[in-house]
């Protein structure tokens, strides 16, 4: 049975903070910061936001495109690493907010920055079957850097809900294929009760990010028979923006493939949103007959590869909802107290 | 406390409301009796669209301890299409908001009972088309 995407939503906070104003606080020169990450500003969530609220938001807007009976859903998959409870799953608060309960299957899934597209996987496997007649996957987060590390620059948050189903008139993306590269690497880990995630330095480069995306990629064109040249977009994961334009290069896309898949630059890290959000600023743009192909990374670690084909009704479903650009665009900057204040739980 | 704010999640998560069959006034926060038609009304839960426009509001400077971080925040009474007025707070800044400000509805978080305790989410809203 074939599947596909029948509804995308996404949702950004409004807040930005920028690299200089985080560098200023800890006395750095931002412009090396900027150059070597590619990352201009973050989105900061409200002080009234998390992961929960960000996918209710990105859930409602799919939906409006889906335009199905939110109760016709019978599972749902967030993945995140930012989950409001340590134990008590945000599947469930979501579900009741969506007015998808209580006919249904959730779980909150876990993989780093790609439980969002896992959840996807699952939903194919669960609709492809029979099993259910829509599947829902979330990927959020409102990402936290320990103060004055690295990753403080491009931890952000946002996220994109996807509606899989498999009735032929509703598919706006059809999923010609997924393959996934998995293998044990510890790249970045954070410990249970411990406020903030550790990294292995230079070792998160091309043991687990390169070679991950890399070898999904190559494995699941090879199992389509296509090329770089057989899409007309491109996504990979984007802790920041010089690694997804070296991988996406290296793999032999050019900028037009690969440009409007990337968000990071100002929008920062949203980890397990960052695939879902740069897909659907394509989808925002593309028309019948696209091919995608979109690769998230979470470490530990793996990488999932999707070959997308887009149908007619995209055009229809595009602008129920508010586009990703128009979320991107729509911001207020605020400084380093406001953002230390906004974020819930920054333990110094 | 925790029962209490769980008997109230549909109303609070997807503004779940009545609406009475006989007259078709519809009410927020639910009725089990309808205040015009008596023995002859008859409710059923009806879902409010969420869109409204704000009919008065208020700046809060000096809040509940568990608001602290908000400050300065609106508070509104709006004014839902369907026709019940609720209180809820406006994401918005106090300089943006105005009588009669188009607004939809937002799931947000509202308060946490300390740190150990369980997060209360519900509706908050937000300026239309922004
Ligand atoms: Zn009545």
């Amino acid at each position: 049975m074939k599947v596909g995407i029948v509804g995308y939503g996404s949702y950004i906070p409004k807040y930005r903070i920028k690299v200089e104003e985080i560098a200023r606080v800890w006395g750095k020169d931002p412009e090396p910061i900027k150059k070597s990450l590619m990352v201009y500003e973050k989105s900061v969530p409200g002080p009234d936001e998390d992961t929960a609220t960000i996918s209710v938001e990105a859930g409602k807007n799919a939906l409006k495109r889906a335009d199905i009976d939110p109760r016709d859903i019978g599972a749902l998959y967030i993945g995140s690493e930012s989950h409001p409870y340590a134990v008590k799953p945000t599947s469930t608060i979501v579900a009741e907010a969506l007015g998808i309960t209580p006919d249904l299957t959730c779980a909150d899934l876990e993989f780093a920055c790609k439980a969002g597209t896992a959840g996807i996987q699952i939903c194919m496997g669960l609709v492809g079957s029979g099993m259910v007649k829509y599947g829902m996957a979330i990927g959020a987060d409102t990402a936290q850097g320990a103060p004055g590390d690295a990753l403080e620059y491009t931890a952000a948050a946002g996220g994109a809900c996807y509606i899989i189903g498999s009735k032929k008139k509703e598919i706006i993306g059809e999923i010609n294929g997924t393959y996934s590269f998995t293998t044990d690497t510890p790249d970045f880990w954070r410990r249970e009760g411990r406020p903030y995630p550790k990294h292995g330095g230079r070792f998160t480069g091309e043991p687990a990010y390169f070679r991950h995306v890399i070898s999904a990629a190559k494995g699941l064109m090879e199992r389509m028979g296509t090329t770089p040249r057989d899409y007309d977009y491109c996504v990979f994961h984007q802790p920041n923006g010089k690694f997804y334009i070296r991988v996406a290069k290296y793999l032999g896309f050019k900028e037009e493939q690969y440009r409007d898949g990337l968000l990071t630059p100002y929008l920062g890290n949203t980890y397990s949103g960052a695939v879902p959000l740069g897909l659907s600023n394509i989808l925002d743009r593309g028309k019948e007959g696209d091919r995608i192909l979109a690769v998230s990374y979470g470490s530990g670690a793996g990488s999932d590869a999707f070959d997308i084909t887009l149908t007619e009704r995209i055009e229809e479903v595009k602008d129920r909802a508010p586009k990703t650009m128009d979320l991107l665009n729509r911001k207020e900057y605020i400084d380093y107290s406001i953002y230390l204040k906004y974020r819930q739980g920054i333990k110094m | 406390m925790v029962v209490r704010s769980w008997r109230h999640i549909k109303e609070r998560y997807c503004l779940i409301g009545s609406r009475c069959k006989t007259c078709g006034r519809i009410f927020f926060p639910s009725r089990n009796i309808c205040p015009y038609c008596r023995r002859r009304g008859e409710l059923e839960e009806y879902k409010l669209s969420g869109r409204g426009k704000v009919y008065t509001y208020s700046v809060v400077h000096v809040p509940p301890k568990e608001f602290e971080r908000m400050v300065p925040y609106v508070i509104a009474i709006v004014e839902l299409e369907e026709g019940p007025r609720i209180t809820a707070q406006i994401d918005c800044k106090p300089e943006e908001v105005y009588i009669g400000m188009p607004v939809e509805v937002v799931f947000r978080r509202i308060k946490e009972d300390g740190e150990d305790g369980i997060i209360h989410y519900g509706y908050k809203f937000k300026p239309v088309n922004y």
